[in-house]
C-alpha cells in the first residue's frame, strides 16, 4: 500500500521514523510521565502504564504547567525522551521545549491526528514540511 | 519574522553569543506559532525548580554564565519561581545531598545572570504586579493566568529555555495572548453558587480546565456575585490552568476586560455551561478514597499568601500535627520572614508542622520524597497539587483547609 500523507503545520526538530503509540488523551511530562523508567505513571491516564521510549507520541492537546519546557532537554540527555510529539494542539511550553533540545515536535491537521494512527503504525514525522507520513 | 534593526544585531552575534542564541530560539517558537515579530516586555518571572532543569539543564545554564557579563546578563529585571530544596529542611524533606549540590549550582549560576532568586509562584502578590496591557514573559501556569486574566496584562506560557531568552533580549515573540484577537473569549460558563472556600475555587477552576479543548480556549465566568479575593483569584486560575493548559479567562465584572457580556465575545455569546454546588461536591468526590489512611497534608501549590498563612496559624495554634501524619505548608521567602516575625511560623511549627520557602512541594523532587518518607495519602486544599500528584505516585484528596487541618491533627481523614 502507499504511504499515507497527513499535512499539519510546519514544526519543530529533525525528521524521524519510528512506531507509533497513540491515545486520544493529552499530554505532560510533568503530570504524566516517570521520566525515570520512561513509562506513562498517571493512572488516569489512557497509556498508563506504557513505555514511551522510541515511540512517536501521539497525543490530543498539551495540558498542565511549564515544567515540559526544561523536561524534554534533560529528558533527550538521558535518552528518556520520546522519538517524537505529535499533537492535535501543542502549548507553547511544548513549542518551547522542542525548540531548546531540536525535538520533534508536529501539531495542527485537518483532522483528530489521534483517530487518523493507530499504535504500532510505522510513522515518519517531518517538522520542516509539516508532515506525518503513515507507512502501509 | 520581521525583526528591527537591533533584533538583527543581536542575530548578528553584536551581543554576544548568549544573546544570539537566545533569540534564535524565540524566531523557532516564534516561527511555530505564525508571530509577525517580537514584542518587548518589561519582567521576566523564570521556572528554575532542579527537579525540571536536571543535571543537563544545570550544565546549560552554566555554560551561558560562563560568557562575560555584558553578554550573559539578563536585560530586564528576572525573577524566579520556586527552587527545588529548601536549604534550611531539606534533611527533614529526606531529600538527597545530590539535589543539594545541583541546587547551588543552578543558583550560583542564575545569580551570574543577573536573575533574582525570588523562588516564587506568587510573584504577582509578593514582588511587582503588572499592570493592564503591560506586556511580560511568565514562567509558571498560575502565575500566567493571573497576570492576563486579573491584572489585564499579556503573557504566554514562558517555559524555562523561553523565559530565560526573554530575558537575555528584553523581548519575546508577538503570538497568542500578546495580541488582542487571542483575548476574546471562546467559552461561556455562569456560577449558580457562590464558591464558599479556597479550596470551592480551585474546583471551579478543575471543571472548566478539564473542559477545555486546547491552550487557546478563554473561558468567561458569568454570574459571580461581587468580587473574590486575591487568593480565591488565584486557586481559582492555578487549578484550570492546570487541568487545562488555559492561560487566560474572564469574569464578568470583575476583571479588567470584561465589563459585560458584549464586550468580552465576538457576536453572540455561545450557550453557557451552568456551574452548580452539586458540579463542585462531585469534584471533590472524584478524588475520594474508600478509607481514612492519611499520610501526609499539604498546603502548597500557588505558595500561601501572608492571609492563608494566618489563617492556617489560627487553625493549628495550640494543636498538635498527630504523629502518623506530616503537615507541609509552603510560601515565599519574603512571605516567611513576615510571617517568622508575625508569630505565625511559631503557631504552625509549634504544632509539629513544616513551613518550607522557597519551594513548591510538586517541584521538590516529590516522587522520591514521597518514597522516601512513606507517603502515598496526601491531603490538600489545592485542587492543582490533587490533579499533578496522582502522576507522582501519590493517593490525592481535595479538601478545605479546616478539614485537612482537623485531619492531620486527628491523624487520619475526618
Amino acid at each position: 500500500m502507499a504511504d499515507r500523507i497527513i499535512q499539519g503545520h510546519v514544526g519543530i526538530g529533525d525528521t524521524v521514523t519510528g512506531p507509533a503509540l497513540v491515545a486520544d488523551d493529552n499530554f505532560s511530562a510533568r503530570y504524566d510521565l516517570n521520566r525515570i523508567d520512561g513509562t506513562f505513571s498517571r493512572e488516569a491516564h489512557k497509556l498508563y502504564g506504557e513505555s514511551y521510549l522510541g515511540k512517536v507520541l501521539i497525543l490530543n492537546i498539551a495540558k498542565g504547567g511549564v515544567a515540559t519546557a526544561w523536561m524534554l532537554y534533560e529528558m533527550a540527555s538521558r535518552d528518556r525522551a520520546p522519538l517524537a510529539l505529535v499533537l492535535n494542539y501543542a502549548n507553547p511550553i511544548m513549542a518551547q521545549g522542542a525548540a531548546h533540545a531540536d525535538f520533534p515536535l508536529l501539531d495542527r491537521f485537518d483532522c483528530d491526528i489521534t483517530a487518523a494512527v493507530k499504535t504500532g503504525d510505522r510513522v515518519t514525522v517531518d517538522p520542516a514540511a509539516g508532515r506525518l507520513i503513515v507507512h502501509e | 519574522m520581521k525583526l528591527t534593526d537591533y533584533e538583527e544585531s543581536i542575530r548578528a552575534g553584536d551581543l554576544g553569543e548568549p544573546r544570539r542564541l537566545a533569540l534564535e530560539h524565540q524566531i523557532k517558537v516564534g516561527q511555530f506559532f505564525d508571530a509577525e515579530d517580537l514584542v518587548e516586555i518589561s519582567q521576566v518571572h523564570l521556572m528554575a525548580d532542579t527537579e525540571s532543569l536536571g543535571a543537563a539543564g544545570v550544565e546549560f545554564l552554566e555554560k551561558v554564565a560562563g560568557y562575560p557579563k555584558d553578554q550573559r546578563c539578563t536585560m530586564v529585571p528576572t525573577v524566579t519561581d520556586p527552587r527545588g530544596t529548601d536549604f534550611n529542611a531539606y534533611k527533614r524533606m529526606k531529600q538527597q545531598d545530590d539535589w543539594i549540590d545541583l541546587e547551588r549550582r543552578a543558583i550560583d549560576a542564575f545569580q551570574s545572570l543577573d536573575v533574582m532568586m525570588t523562588d516564587t509562584c506568587i510573584n504577582y502578590q509578593v514582588i511587582i504586579p503588572p499592570v493592564q496591557g503591560e506586556h511580560v514573559a511568565f514562567g509558571d501556569t498560575g502565575s500566567s493566568i493571573y497576570t492576563n486574566s486579573v491584572l489585564g496584562a499579556r503573557t504566554n506560557f514562558e517555559g524555562g529555555p523561553s523565559a530565560l531568552a526573554a530575558a537575555l533580549t528584553g523581548r519575546t515573540p508577538r503570538y497568542g495572548f500578546h495580541l488582542d484577537e487571542r483575548r476574546r473569549g471562546t467559552a461561556h460558563y455562569v456560577l449558580e453558587t457562590r464558591p464558599q472556600d479556597w479550596a470551592d475555587w480551585g474546583a471551579v477552576g478543575g471543571i472548566i480546565g478539564r473542559d477545555m479543548g486546547s491552550y487557546w480556549e478563554v473561558p468567561v465566568i458569568d454570574g459571580v456575585d461581587g468580587a473574590p479575593t486575591s487568593d480565591e483569584m488565584k486557586h481559582l486560575g492555578a487549578a484550570m490552568a492546570s487541568f487545562g493548559s488555559t492561560p487566560l479567562f474572564h469574569m464578568i465584572g470583575v476583571t479588567p476586560e470584561a465589563p459585560s457580556l458584549q464586550t468580552v465575545f465576538d457576536g453572540a455569546p455561545p450557550d453557557p455551561v451552568r456551574i452548580t454546588r452539586a458540579d463542585i461536591d462531585a469534584f471533590y468526590e472524584s478524588y475520594g478514597v474508600s478509607d481514612d489512611r492519611l499520610d501526609v497534608v499539604v498546603f502548597a501549590a500557588p505558595q500561601l499568601s501572608l492571609f492563608e498563612l494566618q489563617r492556617l496559624g489560627h487553625l493549628l495554634d495550640g494543636r498538635k500535627v498527630n504523629d502518623a501524619t506530616t503537615l507541609i505548608a509552603a510560601t515565599a521567602p519574603e512571605i516567611k520572614k513576615a510571617a517568622d516575625r508575625m508569630g505565625i511560623t511559631a503557631q504552625i511549627e509549634d504544632a509539629g508542622g513544616i513551613l518550607l520557602e522557597g519551594v513548591c512541594f510538586y517541584q521538590m523532587y516529590a516522587r522520591e520524597v514521597g518514597e522516601a518518607n512513606g507517603w502515598k495519602r496526601l491531603m490538600s486544599n489545592s485542587a492543582k497539587i490533587v490533579n499533578i500528584l496522582g502522576g507522582y505516585g501519590y493517593e490525592p484528596v481535595l479538601s478545605t483547609m479546616e478539614r485537612c487541618v482537623d485531619s492531620a491533627v486527628a491523624g487520619r481523614i475526618v
